[in-house]
């Protein structure tokens, strides 16, 4: 990572895992940082905003790329590349249905491959560029497998479908739907429990046999 | 209708594509917890860690202290809920709904006992982790086969005799055996989950996934003390249900407390393990069959008894039992159902609820049967077809399954299936046939729909009904297209919101017979209206705009109220359904592939062909998943969920399921509404679970009577 000398070290950041914030706060070498002296920071416990402080030494700056757009943020370590879409930048189009990498619901693309966000940390994302359902159009112009999904009916509720189709555009452009089977195979790793996987086969196939660039 | 299919069979791009098809494509649904109200906070649940007894103390310490939290919140400090309280002068009821924060009991494991609010889902999160309950233990119990013996009857049901008690005994040719459905848990792929927010003191708004908007209005007043029109309640996108969303759960209420203690609006969102424990689930049932048969194929007697697990705190029932009495026409049929109160949540209705399960049970034992009998399963239940209904007498409303029969077993193949089991091999493969199929009523309720026609020829149609997915939007915007003339992009329907006209909860299979009905009234309305307008010389399909330009208005408007028909007092009427499964069996492994599937569905006339195939497609694929893979297993040792997750409860994935082939009878019943549309939603799985257990049978010559049929069980 960049920036490594400006985070926490790795005992401070130790600290915080065990919970005791004041200690750290008070005892952080990173105090000299923003120039706290000890008293403003033993005022600072006693008020009860040492917490607050914690917490903006625990944010770290994250600069990506998301449909284009060129995205500057503060994100917690521990914020996953989905939290950090959903309700961060009310990108709600990418799902959580699982939050564990078991569902697929959350299938974005990092540099064009697809990937489980719910499973990768925002900060792992520094300068990458990202692509969520809300970026695949053209415009108004749907992506050819965002027309298919309509035309063959490739959900029914529709909270797979933004990942199905992440996942669908990846599978055609990896070399993976060259049969049904290969299709089938292939998007195992999205669940649609309202079971449309019938039409989401027949949507890729068309897509793939229409020879369209996606 | 011209909208309708014209073949019994259509593919998947046929007929009109859904209304909302673009939102849904392009990530602009809106599904509960996308909303972002001013201030949004984020409310993380804390489960108990015991399966019953007392919380003795909880420790909320360093829950508080943690970064960015703004209350955590226990029975110790939560606001009373008004509707939880017991009348004054009164005792509490005795069993009833799980009242969230509302004293130290534990009834089951993973229940809420702490919500921690903060700034953000991360650290909600984690604060949730600091809380640290002590409890007094109790022993628990979570197995039903080993507390059956303590079995109840419901109140008011439970029995059920015609003719001779255990008259399949004296048959000749009979089968005596037990089935178990387990656990099986809905699952839909949105997290339930919930935005609360006050508006007022007494005015209270919640974006929440919830199967009827107008039922969680009423829930939410009746708990909060509120007149039902200060709760507003949105559920535009629902992310699939199947049942979980049919009633109001206990982490809504305490994302509606946290609301009220925070004075912010708090976002709730189960996590997947959650969903296991918070939001019901169906439950593990064991069934047994006695059916005797002639020699020549004619049933006598039919015995089914079923145990069906619920909570110790409230008595959860449905109907497993109903399939033995009515889908086969048979002298003597006595049944009997029982409950079993086990520490653990209760469970509610998914999809075929009951009939999934019965129809498991019967079928099975039906197969059985007709190998006895050595005559052709679909042959057995030809011999023994209902011209009308054996429980009531009463005639059909319409009833086509000797054609849905018909159309499956020639589109299956199945002359091709032997009648000896284990006898057709081919590269290590055993292959087989199997059948199955159900009945679910065809029910009906009241729905009103305002209608109103704009001068730039667009119509809009409103009600408070929801859909969880199955595309009612996508429907009535085609019944109104047909009753009016208009193309179908001109309409527009708006669901999901409680302050819109009154619909029923989207379950049962009833929301296209109701909901429809009102449209198809409004319509009309709607046409005699504009009729009146122009006067002398209107025809059937007048020019709506040009009357409403020559008259000076900028629309026109109906408010139309339709009730739930009174067919039911005459008729019996049903939506049925019969599934064919072709499967292999691996010789070495005991896998189970599916590799041609045709369900036949008796559902009255076809409204929307794509919608509706794509449907029973989903449906056999919930029965698919109910016969091969589904199971909630509980350590009983411990009381809690060991497969509480997607990599370890298994639910069809894409490699699983082959192409399914979905057929309709398409021939409307003349009783149930204008339209003569049934539903399909319940008979879509029901009888599926039997079809491949069948199946496998008939490949390999195990017959697997306890679901899920993993591969052990067909080595045993
Ligand atoms: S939410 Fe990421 S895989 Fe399920
Ligand atoms: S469309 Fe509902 S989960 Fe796939």
């Amino acid at each position: 990572m960049e920036n490594k000398e400006a985070y926490p070290a790795n005992d401070a950041a130790q600290d915080v895992k065990d919970s005791s914030r004041r200690n750290f706060i008070k005892q952080s070498t990173l105090l000299t940082a923003v120039a706290l002296t000890p008293g403003t920071a033993i005022k600072a416990a006693a008020d009860h905003i040492d917490e607050q402080i914690a917490a903006v030494f625990e944010k770290m700056p994250l600069k990506m790329q998301v449909n284009g757009k060129t995205q500057n943020l503060s994100v917690e370590p521990r914020a996953t590349l989905l939290d950090i879409l959903r309700e961060q930048l009310d990108l709600t189009g990418t799902k959580k249905g699982c939050d564990h990498g078991q569902c697929g619901a959350c299938t974005v693309h990092v540099d064009g491959h697809r990937i489980n966000s719910c499973l990768t940390l925002g900060v792992m994302m520094n300068g990458r560029k990202i692509t969520t359902i809300e970026g695949l159009a053209n415009g108004n112009q749907l992506h050819p497998m965002q027309e298919a999904f309509i035309k063959h009916d490739g959900f029914q509720c529709g909270y797979c479908t933004p990942g199905q189709i992440m996942s669908a555009v990846a599978c055609i452009r990896e070399g993976h739907a060259n049969s049904e089977h290969e299709i089938r195979e292939y998007m195992s790793g999205n669940i649609c429990r309202c079971g449309a996987y019938p039409n989401i086969v027949n949507a890729i196939q068309e897509v793939k046999d229409g020879g369209m660039a996606v | 209708m011209k909208t309708a299919i014209n073949k019994t069979m259509p593919s998947s791009a046929e007929g009109m594509s859904r209304v909302d098809g673009r939102l849904k494509v392009t990530g602009a649904a809106k599904y509960s917890a996308e909303y972002t109200p001013k201030g949004l906070t984020y409310g993380v649940l804390a489960g108990s860690t015991i399966t019953k007894g007392n919380i003795i103390a909880i420790d909320t310490k360093a829950a508080e202290r943690a970064p960015g939290v703004l209350a955590v919140i226990t029975h110790l400090n939560a606001p009373k809920v008004p509707g939880d309280q017991p009348e004054k002068g009164k005792a509490a009821d005795a069993k009833g709904a799980l009242k969230v924060f509302y004293d130290d009991k534990i009834y089951y494991n993973g229940q809420p006992v702490a919500i921690v609010v903060a700034d953000t889902f991360e650290r909600a999160l984690f604060a949730a982790s600091l809380v640290k309950a002590q409890y007094k233990t109790e022993k628990h119990i979570t197995s039903l086969p080993d507390n059956r013996d303590k079995g109840f009857p419901p109140r008011g049901e439970g029995t059920y005799k015609r003719g001779t008690e255990d008259a399949w005994k004296l048959a000749p040719f009979k089968v005596e055996q037990e089935y178990i459905v387990p656990t099986v848990t809905h699952n839909p792929m949105e997290l339930h989950a919930i935005i609360a927010n006050w508006d007022t003191d007494n005015k209270l708004t919640v974006w929440d996934k919830t199967q009827g908007v107008k039922d969680t209005q009423g829930d939410l007043a009746h708990l909060f003390k509120l007149p039902k029109e200060n709760v507003q309640v949105h559920s535009q996108f629902v992310g699939g249900a199947f049942g979980s969303a049919l009633r109001t759960w206990p982490h809504e209420v305490a994302a509606i407390l946290a609301a009220k203690v925070v004075k912010r609006p708090v976002k709730v969102v189960l996590s997947r393990a959650d969903m296991f424990t918070s939001v019901g689930y169906r439950p593990f049932t064991w069934q047994k069959i006695g059916i005797g048969a002639t020699a020549d194929g004619k049933l006598t007697g039919i015995t089914h008894e079923a145990a069906g697990q619920t909570s110790s705190y409230e008595n959860f029932t449905e109907g497993p039992t109903g399939v033995s009495q009515s889908l086969y026409a048979c002298p003597n049929v006595n049944t009997k159902y029982h409950l079993v109160a086990l520490d653990i949540a209760t469970p509610t209705w998914m999809r075929g609820p009951g009939e999934a399960t019965g129809a498991f049970a019967l079928e099975s034992a039906l197969d059985e049967l007709s190998y006895q009998l050595k005559l052709d399963p679909v042959e057995l239940r030809l011999r023994n077809y209902a011209q009308t209904d054996p429980g009531s007498g009463k005639p059909f409303s319409s009833k086509f399954l000797n054609e849905a029969y018909q159309l499956g077993s020639d589109h299956i193949g199945w002359k091709d299936r032997k009648q000896e089991p284990g006898t057709v091999k081919q590269n290590g493969w055993y292959v087989g046939y199997g059948m199955g199929g159900g009945m679910f009523g065809a029910y009906r309720a009241g729905a009103t729909i305002r209608a109103k026609f704009n001068a730039d020829g667009t119509l809009l149609l409103q009600s408070a009904v929801s859909d969880i997915g199955p595309g009612t939007g996508t429907a009535m915007v085609l019944i109104a297209a047909e009753q009016l003339g208009i193309p179908a992009e001109k309409i527009r329907f708006e669901l999901g919101d409680s302050s819109l006209p009154n619909a029923p909860t989207q379950g049962g299979s009833a929301t296209t017979a109701s909901v429809g009905s009102a449209v198809y009234k409004a319509c009309a309305d709607l046409k005699e209206k504009f009729q009146k307008l122009a006067g002398n010389g209107a025809t059937n399909n007048p020019d709506y705009t040009k009357i409403l330009k020559d008259s000076g208005l900028p629309s026109l408007e109906v408010v139309s109220e339709t009730d739930g028909g009174n067919g039911m007092q005459k008729y019996a009427m049903n939506s049925w359904s019969v599934h064919f499964v072709k499967v292999l069996v691996n010789a070495a492994t005991g896998v189970v592939k599916i590799d041609k599937v045709a369900c036949v569905s008796d559902c009255g006339k076809v409204i929307s062909p794509k919608t509706a195939r794509s449907q029973v497609i989903g449906g056999a694929i919930g029965g698919l998943g109910m016969a091969l893979m589904e199971e909630s297993i509980i350590d009983h040792r411990y009381g809690r969920y060991i497969n509480n997750n997607f990599a370890d409860y298994h639910v069809p994935v894409n490699a699983d399921i082959p192409q399914i082939d979905a057929l309709f009878v398409n021939k409307p019943d003349p009783i149930i509404n204008p339209m003569g549309a049934k539903g399909m939603a319940e008979i879509a799985l029901i009888g599926m679970a039997a079809a491949v257990a069948n199946a496998v049978y008939n490949a390999s010559g195990k017959r697997v009577r306890d679901l899920p049929i993993t591969p052990d069980k067909v080595m045993a």
